[in-house]
């Protein structure tokens, strides 16, 4: 976990005072609506629907026991007593008071947080694996270089003004968990054949109202110049993004219309300039990075526990379903990561009381070395679980709620918080999410269906990620009337798609009956275990088609 | 929009008026200055009656050898070597602001400095405003005109909010990771009660 030093606090301390004094001369009309706007953006802070919305940063998903405490005593004092876990690994307070953000975001800096550039045309979050420094496949640990990264687009005085938003995801591993290709700009390390670190950078990758997969601008940058190429690139966005029209600001427009060889062209020429500059990274750079994140002091687990919890699996169902949805593989054997899902009919997707969040701070602090992570699918994972520990663990999460045995499957639906709450937003989005895991609540047709991921939009700007579900749900809005268009065939890992249209889109009550014929589809032409991708890349959509709009 | 912004965009025709910014307005080298000889002129051919003035680059180029003259740049202004070479002569460089989300003119400035070396004054005009000083200080401007509605005490005070800066700039050579490693014991790791 990273932790503040001196400079660090000064400066999140500083921003307080700063955005103080800035909503000071907002309120008493020194400063108009216009000029605060982006001010207030990159604090995090919305003016939404019904209420102001602060979105605060969780720097590539890591969060502490003490930090998920003072979230639940900030969301008590301050809101309604709950937060919502976006996908982009930050928590969403949705009711706070405008003249209280000041002193929310004060507290926050107590516990080494902020909301700095979680919004506005900035260079906003980094997002990463939430199996980072755990995950078998793991070529680097990405989150020292994602501080790195987080340090340097921190306050950057030439980007706070680019001409849209853009977001860097990192990945460290075999297998991409981050959604590298769905970003303006993707990472991934890997090894050359003599052993040295090498990252492969990618551009123009997005979702939004015209969703792309990103291409690769360079495939063996050496790691000491992340920094210098990351900024050649965003100059280069910065000098020549398009500022006319907010829908084509994008990077990926840029991309897209010079073409990836100019645009290649263009930041390589800028890089001549910056290589071997003032932020070329050094060995002691990155080691101070990762001086962050060492092992946690894990004891040894004997090969008899190791024995009995696979015994345990094998006897009790309830808890075999749980570690085959919920836990995942660990480097170290004796290990596991444990995915705590926030994914109920009574909340929406995401959501966490302030009495969640307390409880599971404390297991944080019982169980995984009082460390958590915020995943991109609204779920929590305990990094660092022994295995003798894991069926305490599995009982204390079913009496909090938290042990729904789902994640990964039709259920584990990501959502963003759509027209309930959202300013854009064409439609609703929550109540879809709820409709469809009360339809399909039977466990073991969940888990014949195999992975699956619906993600669900409340309108283009697709929070929901709805491109890259194998089944995508989109909100728009027809003459003030809300139906909901529905995509299959997105995916977000290594082999990145974009969902297909099926057609025209569906009353709101129909989108359950829309789905099941989807599905039904599926089952009847699925090879053996065939995954729903797959069927779908091997038939089309032509018969989905048939069957979702047949008279 | 604001009343200064819209008569900017009316001076973008051809007639021959000039914008003075009044001192109290103008901040160099993070002071109010006490006096402002320059006005900006917007007009694309005619040159104003009020000197000295800052002027649309293209025009400058043809009377480059005016020493009451000097170049305004728009923000998409390209610098290229040659360019640069003219540029060189120049006594200050105006960068335009056309508003203050357009990020473009902090990179031009920082071209101008790191780049190109250029060492006369770079000021920002236009829709500039008390919150983007720091910003621009960083990246090499030395002369802030601020938007006439803006008040200048609180870009006093705004541009020296924030003291900690991650990033190598203008001013600053290094980067942080450079200058806190070793750190001094009292500057250690924070602990969180």
């Amino acid at each position: 976990m990273y932790r503040y030093d001196f400079y660090d606090q000064t400066l999140v301390d500083q921003r307080v005072t700063q955005f103080r004094d800035q909503m000071h001369r907002y309120r008493s009309g020194r400063l108009g609506e216009e000029e605060f706007r982006p001010l207030r953006l990159q604090n995090g802070l919305y003016i939404q629907k019904h209420a102001p919305m602060l979105r605060i940063a969780i720097p590539y998903g890591m969060l502490a026991g003490y930090q998920l405490r003072a979230l639940a005593a900030i969301t008590r004092r301050y809101d309604r007593g709950y937060g919502h876990f976006t996908t982009r690994q930050n928590l969403q307070l949705n009711w706070p008071a405008l003249e209280d953000i000041p002193d929310i975001l004060a507290d926050l800096a107590k516990v080494q947080m902020h909301a700095i550039q979680t919004s506005g045309n900035c260079i906003r979050n980094t997002t990463s694996d939430q199996f980072a420094g755990i995950a078998g496949d793991e070529v680097e640990d990405p989150r020292p270089w994602c501080e790195l990264i987080r340090q340097w687009s921190t306050l950057h005085p030439e980007f706070a003004y680019l001409p849209r938003k853009f977001k860097i995801a990192v990945s460290g591993a075999s297998e991409d968990r981050a959604a590298i290709q769905v970003h303006d700009i993707g990472l991934r390390f890997w090894r050359n054949a003599e052993g040295e670190l090498r990252i492969k950078v990618l551009a123009g990758g997005g979702l939004g109202r015209t969703p792309m997969i990103g291409d690769v601008v360079r495939e063996d940058l050496p790691w000491q110049h992340l920094l210098t190429y990351l900024e050649a690139c965003v100059r280069v966005y910065n000098q020549f993004g398009r500022r006319d029209n907010k829908f084509k600001a994008r990077i990926k427009i840029l991309v897209k219309a010079l073409g990836i060889e100019e645009f290649r062209r263009r930041a390589e020429e800028e890089w001549m300039h910056l290589k071997d500059g003032p932020q070329t990274l050094n060995q002691s750079a990155v080691d101070a990075a990762k001086d962050h994140f060492p092992e946690p002091q894990r004891r040894a687990v004997a090969e008899s526990a190791v024995d009995a919890y696979e015994q345990l699996r094998s006897e009790n169902r309830g808890f075999a379903r749980f570690v085959t949805n919920n836990v995942t593989a660990h480097k170290v054997r004796g290990y596991k990561a444990v995915t705590l899902s926030l994914k109920r009919r009574e909340h929406a997707p995401g959501d966490i009381t302030a009495d969640q969040m307390d409880a599971v701070a404390d297991l944080a602090d019982r169980y995984s070395f009082g460390e958590m992570r915020v995943t991109h699918e609204q779920n929590l994972v305990l990094s660092d679980v022994p295995v003798d520990e894991m069926q305490a663990l599995w009982q204390e999460l079913d009496a909090l709620g938290m042990a729904n045995p789902t994640v990964g499957t039709l259920n584990d639906i990501i959502c963003c918080p759509g027209g309930d709450y959202c300013g854009l937003a064409n439609a609703v989005s929550i109540p879809i999410a709820q409709a469809l895991q009360e339809r399909f609540e039977n466990l073991d047709f969940l888990y014949d269906l195999g992975p699956l991921d619906l993600n669900i939009s409340g309108c283009m700007n697709a929070c929901g990620h709805h491109h890259v579900g194998h089944i995508g749900i989109l909100g728009v809005d027809k003459k003030g009337e809300e139906y909901y268009q529905i995509s299959i065939g997105g995916n977000s890992t290594d082999d990145a798609s974009l969902g297909k249209i099926l057609g025209p889109s569906f009353f709101r009550e129909d989108v359950p009956d829309v789905v099941e014929k989807v599905l039904d589809v599926y089952v009847a032409e699925r090879h053996d275990d065939e995954r729903f991708l797959d069927t779908y890349r091997r038939i089309g959509l032509k018969p989905f088609k048939e069957r979702v709009y047949a008279q | 929009m604001p009343s200064n912004h819209s008569a900017v965009n009316a001076l973008q025709t051809d007639e021959v008026e000039a914008i003075t910014v009044q001192a109290n307005h103008l901040i160099v080298r993070g002071e109010l200055a006490d006096v402002n000889a320059w006005c900006v002129s917007y007009a694309e051919e005619a040159l104003p009656e009020q000197r000295p003035a800052f002027v649309p680059l293209a025009l400058w180029q043809r009377h480059s050898a005016d020493e009451e003259l000097a170049p305004l740049m728009v923000s998409d202004t390209l610098i290229n070597d040659s360019l640069a070479a003219e540029l060189r002569q120049a006594t200050a460089i105006a960068i335009d602001f056309p508003v203050f989300t357009d990020g473009r003119g902090y990179t031009l400035a920082r071209l101008l400095r790191e780049r190109f070396g250029y060492q006369g004054e770079v000021r920002a005009v236009g829709d500039v405003l008390v919150d983007q000083l720091d910003y621009m200080r960083r990246c090499g401007f030395t002369a802030m005109a601020l938007r006439l509605d803006q008040h200048p005490e609180d870009a006093l005070r705004a541009m020296n909010a924030i003291s900690v800066h991650y990033q190598p700039d203008v001013e600053q050579h290094q980067a942080l990771f450079e200058r806190r490693h070793p750190q001094p014991a009292e500057q250690a790791m924070l602990e969180i009660d």
